[in-house]
């Protein structure tokens, strides 16, 4: 219990005092991201029900070549793996492997978008010659943003993790932790699209 | 793991400007957001009515007099557009929300502040630009739906526009949406448990997972048509082999769930309001929450209903007639909960309380004709008629404006802490329920007997009808003056209020009026029966 006297107290030294509550940043970026999930729910259910109502007219019909997107894939899915390894070492205040892993999986990113932009170039059909190809690039260049922006979060933690006075440390973890989460939902999004768009 | 709050870093007290200045800074207080987005959302009000005045003044002919077709569509589509997205949803979510949560969950503050200002400061740039917009090339004329081919086909810097400006509403709304569902899971009180909180939490609990889940869909949506409009993409192109059930397939996804967006709040606000006045415990605080969330998972699965005429399969008609009718259950149970927490109470006959019990009258009619709609062969005689206007203002007037309205008395003493004038607020409530009823009810008439919506003429013969619903509109015009001048005489010179006028016991009335900045000195009080009325009197005998 405040008696009236402390509770003036804490007012006069209200800059002084520090209440402590739980951590709900994490919480804040899931609801984020369940957000962003229904922004693509809503294309690939768009995308879907194109593929069942709306006949493509001759010739528009493409079979994608598989090669590029399953190496995407494999990218996405090491990068994961790599971005995990990161999140490790910090946590053993190993602060330069960490950083490390992170430049490899900002690498892996990038290699991935060089790809995308690659099969772009090769594609037999552009943005608006149908609706398959309007959708595709839609899909593919909406999560192609996503990933852009992951690897420049990538690359910005990886610059504050330098060494010695960076700011992620340890104790400190919730950059990369956050970052980290989102990498993994844009690569868990990327197999969904992959099933879709390539294989389905 | 926990983080320390440090008073001068969220608060910036030293930094922050004060007095009236602060309502025009980046403030991080929910309070002044609160009242940010209350007196943004009235500004917006003002001009949306503005909109609905020259409508109405319009249709008190039958020819397209008094302005030109075009103008008239624009015109319509500002008012919906402004309306919905820069008046009722901000302020029945945003204003009410941002003041009252962090009371009834016992914080000190919303759980993220600084994404909370950015969400209130999207909103007067995009509403702004979305006005100006008529003055570029002609605002949007698809109406708010903004169905292609019709946004395709119009003029595209007023619709592009449109669909920047509705994707940074959204975006707000989203970050609001966020921040409520972590304020109010995570930010609670230690001891205050979820059964505890005042109906209006869980309200806005339900109302920020349709947020949270439905408007990205609308995002996704709205980029598609600005695909389609500067980049000539086909897919709601029907012309381009693109399909426009689609695109009503996704934009009702997200604006059929909009409509519990813009009503749940409402029905948490007057669950507040209505035991206060009565002096009765809520009726049924359990069945009230179950109902909120039922709503909400029921709002997810009937948007179909807005599309019985766009060639929907018999299968589909069938699944959301069903599921239609079902939200009445739900609704019905809240309706017969308040009717029951008024019954038998020592109710006063004030602003506050007339406001509401307004609300309930004219619920219950928007109700009644939500039902009739949901019925597809009756829904495809009145499809795009003016039953479906008189229908959905009933909702989002009658019921949400009118909530606005009894809120705003109510809450006012404790935000300034002067009280409003009473005479001037029942004044207020008479010619708006007045004006209202002569406005809207006459257009069910007018719809059964097939006046379209949304054309700037209409057959002679509906002139009569038209004219008695442009003279409630006057009425409703007129309604604002009472309260504009009640608003700015109590700012100025109101009776003090003290800190509790109404005796009440939800936990923003426990601290003073106004509260201090950071809502508490001292502890948090534990609130563990908001709605204990009446007790302490039987306990006296």
């Amino acid at each position: 219990m405040t008696t009236l006297d402390s509770s003036k107290e804490i007012q006069k030294n209200n800059s002084e005092v520090n209440e402590t509550h739980e951590d709900f940043r994490m919480f804040g970026l899931i609801t984020f991201l369940i957000a962003d999930g229904m922004t693509f729910a809503g294309f690939f259910a768009a995308y879907l029900t194109y593929k069942a109502v709306n006949p493509l007219p001759d010739g528009a019909i493409y079979e994608l070549e598989l090669p590029i997107p399953t190496l995407n894939t494999i990218l996405l899915l090491v990068s994961s793996a790599t971005f995990h390894k990161a999140g490790k070492a910090l946590l053993k205040d190993k602060n330069s492997d960490s950083q490390k892993w992170l430049f490899f999986t900002a690498f892996l990113g990038i290699i991935f978008l060089i790809c995308q932009l690659f099969e772009y170039f090769h594609l037999p059909f552009g943005l608006t010659d149908n609706l398959f190809a309007s959708t595709f690039y839609a899909l593919t260049g909406f999560h192609g943003l996503h990933v852009t922006l992951g690897t420049l979060m990538i690359l910005i933690i990886a610059w504050q993790s330098r060494m010695n006075g960076g700011r992620l440390t340890s104790q400190n973890m919730f950059p990369l932790e956050a970052v980290e989460l989102y990498w993994h939902f844009v690569d868990g999004i990327w197999v969904v699209l992959f099933i879709i768009l390539y294989l389905l | 793991m926990t983080i320390s709050i440090d008073p001068q870093k969220t608060n910036n007290e030293s930094l922050q400007p004060k007095g009236w200045l602060r309502y025009f800074s980046f403030s991080l207080d929910h309070k002044v957001i609160g009242i940010q987005y209350l007196v943004c959302g009235f500004l917006f009000y003002l001009i949306g009515g503005t909109l609905a005045s020259a409508i109405r003044i319009e249709l008190a002919s039958p020819m397209s007099d008094f302005m030109p077709r075009d103008v008239y569509n624009q015109v319509l589509t500002l008012h919906g557009t402004i309306m919905i997205f820069l008046w009722i949803v901000p302020v029945v979510n945003g204003a009410f929300g941002n003041y009252l949560i962090p009371f009834y969950v016992g914080a000190r503050d919303m759980a993220f502040p600084r994404l909370n200002a950015v969400a209130f400061w999207l909103i007067p740039p995009s509403g702004l630009m979305l006005v100006a917009s008529y003055f570029v090339e002609g605002a949007a004329q698809a109406g708010w739906t903004a169905y292609p081919p019709l946004s395709i086909t119009t003029p595209q810097s007023g619709q592009i526009i449109w669909i920047l400006s509705v994707l940074l509403l959204g975006g707000s709304s989203i970050f609001g949406g966020i921040n409520f569902i972590a304020t109010i899971i995570k930010l609670r009180r230690p001891g205050l448990k979820l059964m505890q909180l005042p109906m209006y939490c869980w309200a806005m609990l339900g109302t920020s997972l349709l947020v949270v889940l439905s408007t990205p869909v609308l995002a996704g949506t709205l980029i598609l048509l600005s695909f389609d409009i500067i980049a000539n993409t086909g897919f709601f192109n029907p012309v381009l082999g693109g399909n426009v059930v689609v695109y009503q397939h996704l934009f009702w996804f997200y604006s059929h769930p909009a409509v519990y967006i813009m009503v749940l709040p409402a029905f948490g606000l007057v669950s507040e309001i209505l035991p206060v006045h009565a002096r009765k415990p809520l009726f049924g605080y359990t069945t009230m929450v179950f109902s909120i969330m039922g709503i909400v998972v029921l709002g997810l699965v009937v948007w179909a209903h807005h599309m019985f005429t766009s060639g929907t399969p018999p299968w589909m008609r069938l699944f959301f007639t069903i599921a239609t009718a079902f939200i009445a259950v739900p609704t019905g149970i809240k309706f017969f909960n308040w009717v029951a927490t008024l019954w038998g109470g020592k109710i006063s006959i004030n602003s506050a309380m007339l406001f509401s019990c307004g609300f309930i009258i004219n619920f219950v009619f928007g109700g009644i004709t939500g039902v009739a709609l949901a019925q597809v062969p009756f829904d495809i005689h009145v499809h795009d008629t003016y039953f479906v206007v008189a229908h959905f203002h009933y909702i989002v007037y009658g019921g949400t404006v009118f909530i606005i309205f009894s809120s705003i008395y109510h809450w006012f003493p404790k935000v300034t802490g002067k009280m409003l004038n009473e005479k001037l607020g029942i004044l207020h409530f008479i010619i708006t329920f007045i004006g209202f009823n002569l406005c809207f009810a006459p257009q069910h008439w007018l719809g059964l007997n097939g006046m379209p919506r949304r054309v700037a003429e209409y057959d002679p013969q509906f002139q009569f009808v038209n004219q008695i619903s442009s003279l409630g509109a006057l009425l409703m015009a007129i309604s604002t003056i009472p309260f504009l001048i009640n608003v700015f005489l109590s700012v100025r010179n109101g009776k003090n209020a003290g800190d509790n006028p109404w005796n009440a016991l939800t936990p923003e009335w426990l601290t003073s009026s106004p509260p201090p900045v950071e809502n508490w000195e001292g502890e948090a009080p534990l609130v563990e029966e908001p709605y204990g009325y009446g007790k302490e009197i039987s306990e006296q005998k």
